[in-house]
């Protein structure tokens, strides 16, 4: 049994003429927080649809756990054990907090349809578990007064712990995270990176997030993968991606024409 | 527990009136009621479709058209059908299907349901408004085909002395029934994945819902419902024809649930009561008006101008509907908090 959870290989993405991704590798490491870290555009949401199953890649596998995944219906891939969140939060408006959870709770109540209409036991049991389970993952993010409050009535802060609860209820083995700490302020962001640890250790994940804040970036991730332009231009601890040539003139610009 | 109490309460004591209003209540108050419920049943499983799931269809004619051609085919006797069909003999299989009240009009909703079934496999595998114009086709096709095939429909001119078993009882529970099913699928895990469909699609499949199961189920649970709605209009009027399952059924089906708040089927049932009650009560203005002594005499067609502009004006102040997208005892809840 190898280590590796999730293995992107020779991943290439074109839209027409534009290549978003051009022949991407990497591993991640069970237990690993992997950054995927670049400037605008440099293809680090495409990767996200990829592994997803949103975007299905021109050339290359996404290997999870062994199993090749290129190409698997994005809701299939859920239950494979792949939870993400949204770069732009994306909770479902017109429910609570607590029924947002409860969506990721889907797989799990697995009544049937006519089980639900004629209110058969199996249904009461379920959504008890589920509810239960719902309290819980509002509890260990401290929200759970907001539990029938609407999802978008919060802070902004409060909405993306609820989008990533939301994403833990449905059982994932890697949680995907596209820049968690966007648009926070530092307290919140060193509040977030409590709760990501923690939740790291509770559920015993793997977790690879995109992100721009390099204090965060740094104090976060194990290992990182830095691209520009599609393209892996370094792999390695953060503490030395900082001090690369390459990785300073992807976001800085080239200084040695000057 | 206090819930269930409440529950069981409310259900008998419609249940009551029901049984109370067949047995005292004169027949023009009858064949409203009648209305009220059988419209009721249509605005409630269209609301599931249109207002819970977000998908926006303009079905209900076409499924209606089904069920009733379905019941009314299995209420007719054998020999009311060879003496009716003019045109052209009936086929062998019309004159073969045969049922009793209730299956025949639960034949109409399976029915309806099935062809559900078949409309959503190729429209729900794409994105967009392509259910809208494929289900405003499809009622165009339904009407066309009964006008056409006379062998199985009579033609245009309709089936007619069809067996009237549909009293206000059979209405009335059967949109007790509707009701009770619609909320029971809302407030469970299907329901909670339809409204994650109408609110980010995208994000409900990255919660591992199949958003193209959830729409069909959708879909089809409201085609039955109007299916058995149909059934329960054929037996009711005893005569049926191509013509009265136009677009302008599904449009006022429309005006109903948009009135109540897209999603709330509380809202459905109490914008029914208002569209279909305020058309009765609103029957005196196309009498002869009477203004301060002034006889300004009878304009048919008042009725329907007024009862535009109220509309218009709730439209105004209720842009959400009666009840927006919640359950009349949500409201209830939050006051006694």
């Amino acid at each position: 049994m190898s280590n590796t959870i999730l293995k992107i290989e020779n991943v290439t993405m074109q839209f027409g003429g534009v290549t978003a991704i051009d022949n991407l590798s990497f591993e991640v490491q069970k237990g690993q927080i992997y950054g995927l870290i670049g400037p605008n555009g440099a293809g680090k949401t495409t990767i996200f649809n990829i592994i997803t199953g949103n975007l299905f890649p021109t050339s290359g596998f996404v290997v999870f756990e062994e199993n090749d995944i290129t190409g698997t219906k994005p809701n299939r891939v859920v239950y494979k054990g792949i939870a993400r969140t949204f770069q732009n939060i994306r909770l479902f408006k017109s429910m609570t907090v607590l029924e947002n959870i409860l969506i990721g709770c889907d797989a799990e109540a697995n009544y049937s349809y006519l089980e639900a209409i004629f209110r058969l036991p199996r249904y009461f049991k379920r959504e008890k578990e589920i509810k239960e389970k719902a309290y819980k993952l509002l509890d260990i993010f401290g929200i759970t007064e907001f539990a029938n409050t609407n999802a978008t009535a919060l802070s902004y802060g409060n909405q993306r712990k609820v989008e990533i609860a939301r994403a833990l209820a449905t059982n994932p083995k890697l949680l995907l995270l596209d820049e968690p700490a966007a648009g926070m302020n530092s307290n919140e962001t060193a509040e977030l990176s409590n709760i990501i640890h923690k939740i790291k250790k509770d559920f015993n994940l793997t977790i690879l997030l995109i992100e721009h804040d390099m204090k965060f970036v740094n104090a976060m991730c194990d290992k990182l993968t830095v691209l520009d332009y599609g393209a892996n231009i370094f792999e390695g601890k953060p503490a030395d991606a900082i001090v690369n040539e390459k990785v300073i003139s992807a976001y800085l610009g080239d200084f040695s024409h000057a | 527990m206090k819930n269930l109490i409440r529950n069981i309460v409310l259900i008998v004591a419609t249940l009551l009136f029901i049984f109370y209003a067949q047995k005292n209540f004169d027949s023009y108050t009858l064949s409203i009621l009648n209305n009220i419920g059988i419209f009721a049943i249509l605005a409630l499983s269209y609301n599931l479709i249109n207002g819970v799931a977000g998908q926006f269809s303009l079905e209900p004619n076409g499924f209606v058209a089904i069920g009733a051609y379905f019941t009314a085919i299995f209420l007719l006797p054998a020999d009311a059908k060879v003496d009716m069909f003019a045109l052209v003999d009936p086929a062998p299989i019309i004159l073969q299907m045969k049922a009793q009240f209730i299956p025949a009009v639960l034949m109409g909703g399976i029915a309806a349901s099935i062809i559900a079934l078949l409309l959503s496999l190729p429209v729900f595998r794409v994105r967009g408004d392509y259910l809208a114009i494929v289900t405003l086709g499809f009622g165009f096709i339904i009407r066309i085909f009964a006008i056409n095939n006379p062998a199985y429909t009579n033609g245009a001119m309709g089936l007619n002395d069809i067996p009237s078993n549909a009293n206000f009882i059979w209405i009335g529970i059967f949109t007790l029934v509707t009701f009770i099913a619609m909320i029971h699928i809302i407030y469970s895990k299907y329901g909670r994945a339809m409204k994650s469909v109408r609110d980010d699609e995208d994000a409900a499949t990255a919660m591992g819902i199949n958003t193209f199961k959830m729409k069909t189920y959708a879909f089809m649970t409201s085609a039955f419902f109007e299916g058995i709605g149909g059934g329960l209009l054929a037996s009711m009027l005893t005569t049926i024809t191509p013509d009265q399952f136009s677009f302008l059924l599904t449009f006022q089906l429309l005006i109903i649930i948009v009135l109540g708040g897209l999603g709330s089927m509380s809202g459905a049932l109490i914008a029914t009561i208002l569209v279909m009650g305020g058309m009765e009560w609103l029957r005196f203005l196309d009498d002869n008006i009477i203004l301060f002594g002034v006889d300004f005499g009878a304009h048919p067609g008042t009725r329907m101008v007024v009862f535009s502009i109220l509309l218009i004006i709730m439209m105004l102040f209720a842009r959400k509907g009666i009840l927006g997208d919640k359950e009349l005892l949500a409201y209830f809840k939050k006051k006694s908090k």
